[in-house]
């Protein structure tokens, strides 16, 4: 934020004289007492404003995390004596195949939702900033399945995508399409449950309308002047004008993806249906659900939870690497 | 400027990320609270039980029963099914129920863990006849001849049939049977009805995975061992899975006829056998009473018993149980509540609120299956009467004849984990994987977690 009110440095080459720390505001300049004074209420404001957050990080984030760090050396199983285990649990991620599946399973479905779900969005984003008329009922509309709980959404889904009898494969059925078992094929499985997590949106979407109402208007025009069409116009000005926002939610979705497990539990490993789910259905934190509280393997559970955590780490970084070369930001001085 | 970017990055990402982590948390090494072995002293105080919805005449009637018997207790339970994470969780917080109501097939592996309580001194203490119970029912709640549950229900499968497609097609009822397996497929395949992909009737839906330890009962093989061991890939539960599964092929394969049966409407007046989307299936003693409000439906009823490949009877058996979590803090009023909730009289007082229920609704009664014997015989002779539909009638006999010829899985310290393998193994095979293999890597699976739950 600092860096949104510090004054730009001058075009021209600066003068001899002061050194650079000593132009950076005139604030700072005129007067050190005050500066301190302002600056030390700020900065106690702003501590005081987010304490509840930091609070609330430090007890039920960051303490966890690490009570599972230190759980996920040891065999401990919610009840009895605990030992130290070394890096056993570790050793068993490498070893257990399951592990691998779920992992592979986990990608292949993060792999479909992301970029579908991306361009979803963008999609009915771009539909939304264009409505004029009742444009407040059709952002509600879009934005209320967030409201529903993923445990309901999964469970509507399960009758919509009955391979049997289903609505969606009667409807297409009318243009004569033979729709596939979208929820026990095993083929199947990771695209069904990307269609579900589809339905909820409506976040992404409301991130995507606001960075889309924010690319001025002028560099559509002066694009159209120079005879760019409506793709052109997209790619050359809309797409990098909005790259942070798209940036932004490919991470937290690519995070929310890695992490699924509301839906595939409801659809596949509920008290209904967990005796038929079908491997191609174990989604990474399923099994570290199952391993948890199934299996009593709190400790292996932990060290499950802490290579996710590695992963979805690396993922990032490696997002945020190529993200830099390709993402806008307003105000950006490279 | 882009390390802060991505250190701003890297901080939301652990945020995010950490729901992953943040969930195991925990207390530490052991469960808080007292030993729940003792059950000594008159029963007062609170008893907080876990698992249990209680919500049906029978239940509310046996609720009644301990609270005239002990008003002094005030009991409260949660109106939801058992939970194992709210279970667990609870008793990791140091905060366990004194009660929980459960499938009796988890005791093994709650008793390996320490998570349940042994009751020796809670039947010696409250003097339970512990003969009076199924010794079937018995078994399944005993680990290393310890006692560690009180069994409740007893459940036994019959095949039930719907009578009018059968009548339609020509067949025989007696033609659904498990004994001759050849035979049965043909019938199935008979019975099949499709349009193109579409699967309009299902013949005989052997009801995998769920019932493959049945189908290896039939045909002679006991998933569990005596000692708790797995035994997933003996050679007739292998031949079993096989069976099963080219029911399944025969009948439109496995995602095909797991979809038809996700779209079943079980406990409505459109279920499977009235609407006739199914033709026979294994199907649980509870199941006719919720049958029986689908008579004016047009439901014509017929059962057939189940049969190991020789003709004898056979069931594998299920059914609920009471037991005392590690560290409960009443364990006298939860012994108290145990005894009195299966003893003969108070399942004596549950059957009049049946009848009671019964006549209201102007119905008839289909049985009461206890696992107190004592308790089922006095129910049978004093309220159960002939049916007025003859299906019924028959089908509640053929669930009768079965109590005795059922058997349980063997209680394990692996329980959880030989579940889950099978389980696993019947869905690759339906699935398409070769039976042998399927099962052989869960008996592996199974085996090492048998392993590591012995060690201790």
């Amino acid at each position: 934020m600092a860096e949104l009110v510090t004054p730009r440095p001058p075009l021209e080459e600066p003068a001899p004289g002061p050194s650079a720390s000593s132009r950076k505001g005139p604030a700072r300049a005129r007067s050190p007492r005050g500066r301190g004074t302002v600056q030390g209420r700020e900065t106690r404001a702003a501590l005081a404003f987010i304490s509840p957050w930091i609070l609330g990080f430090l007890v039920f984030t960051a303490g966890p995390m690490l009570v599972s760090l230190v759980l996920s050396f040891t065999d401990y199983s919610l009840v009895g004596q605990t030992h130290s285990v070394g890096v056993d649990n570790y050793r068993q991620l490498w070893e257990d195949p399951r592990v691998r599946q779920s992992l592979a399973n986990t990608f292949v479905y993060a792999a479909l939702f992301v970029p579908i779900g991306t361009v979803v969005a963008l999609g009915l984003a771009m539909l939304l900033a264009g409505v004029g008329r009742a444009s407040g009922f059709f952002r509600t509309a879009f934005y209320l399945p967030e409201m529903t709980p993923a445990v309901a959404a999964a469970a509507l889904f399960l009758l919509l995508l009955n391979g049997q009898t289903g609505l969606v494969n009667t409807v297409l059925g009318w243009f004569g399409i033979d729709g596939p078992n979208w929820t026990t094929d095993p083929a199947w499985l990771k695209p069904s449950l990307a269609v579900v997590s589809l339905w909820s949106m409506g976040g992404t979407i409301v991130i995507y309308l606001a960075a889309l109402k924010n690319v001025p208007r002028q560099l559509h025009e002066a694009a159209m002047l120079d005879g760019a069409g409506p793709i052109r116009r997209f790619f050359n000005v809309t797409l990098p004008m909005i790259s942070g926002a798209v940036f932004f939610t490919v991470i937290t979705n690519t995070i929310a993806a890695l992490q699924m497990f509301d839906q595939a539990y409801t659809m596949f490993y509920g008290p209904q249906q967990k005796a038929t789910a079908s491997d191609a259905s174990l989604v990474y934190m399923v099994y570290l659900f199952q391993n948890a509280f199934q299996f009593f393997k709190m400790g292996f559970a932990s060290a499950m939870a802490w290579l996710l955590f590695v992963i979805i780490m690396l993922i990032t970084v490696v997002q945020l690497r190529v993200g830099n070369r390709v993402v806008y930001y307003e105000g950006d001085t490279r | 400027m882009t390390v802060r970017r991505t250190t701003t990055a890297l901080v939301l990402v652990s945020a995010l990320a950490t729901g992953a982590c943040a969930g195991v948390g925990s207390k530490g090494n052991d469960s808080g609270g007292s030993s729940g072995g003792a059950a000594e002293g008159k029963p007062s105080g609170s008893l907080n039980i876990m698992g249990f919805g209680g919500e049906d005449e029978v239940a509310q009637a046996r609720i009644t029963a301990f609270q005239q018997a002990y008003p002094q207790v005030k009991v409260t339970h949660n109106k939801g099914d058992f939970d194992a994470q709210q279970f667990l969780t609870a008793l990791s917080s140091g905060n366990p129920p004194d009660l929980v109501y459960m499938d009796r097939n988890l005791i093994g592996t709650y008793a390996a863990k320490g998570v349940v309580e042994p009751l020796t001194d809670c039947v010696k203490q409250q003097s339970i006849d512990t003969s009076q119970y199924r010794p079937a029912a018995m078994r399944s709640v005993t680990y290393k001849n310890t006692v560690y549950g009180i069994p409740e229900f007893y459940i036994v499968q019959v095949n039930l049939v719907d009578a009018k497609s059968l009548q339609q097609a020509g067949v025989d009822p007696s033609a659904i049977q498990t004994k001759d397996w050849g035979a049965l497929e043909k019938t199935a395949t008979q019975l099949y009805k499709h349009s193109g992909n579409k699967i309009q009737r299902v013949g005989y839906d052997p009801k995998l995975p769920d019932s493959f330890p049945l189908w290896a009962l039939i045909n002679g093989a006991q998933l569990v061992k005596e000692d708790g061991s797995p035994n997933l890939d003996d050679p007739k539960a292998v031949e079993a899975l096989d069976y099963g599964v080219k029911l399944v092929k025969d009948q439109g394969g496995w995602t095909s006829f797991k979809a038809f049966r996700d779209s079943f409407d079980i406990f409505g007046d459109t279920n499977p056998l009235t609407k006739g989307t199914i033709t026979a299936f294994p199907m649980e003693n509870w199941y006719v009473n919720v049958l029986r409000d689908s008579i004016p439906a047009g439901l014509k009823l017929a059962a057939t018993q189940i049969t190991d490949r020789s003709g004898n009877p056979v069931s594998t058996l299920g059914g609920s149980t009471w037991a005392i979590p590690k560290g409960a803090k009443n364990p006298t009023a939860a012994c108290a509540w145990m005894k009195t909730m299966t003893s003969t009289e108070t399942w004596m007082k549950a059957a009049d609120a049946r009848i009671a229920k019964v006549q209201k609704d102007k119905s008839f009664f289909t049985g009461l299956f206890t696992a107190n014997t004592k308790a089922d015989e006095q129910i049978r002779a004093k309220y159960l009467k002939a049916a007025p539909d003859p299906g019924f009638d028959q089908a509640i006999k053929e669930f009768y004849a079965t109590l005795d010829k059922a058997s349980a899985l063997n209680p394990s310290p692996a329980g959880a984990e030989i579940d889950a393998a099978w389980k696993s193994a019947v869905a690759r095979a339906l699935g398409g994987q070769p039976a042998q293999q399927a099962l052989g890597q869960a008996q592996k699976e199974a085996q090492a977690a048998f392993d590591k739950a012995s060690r201790g």
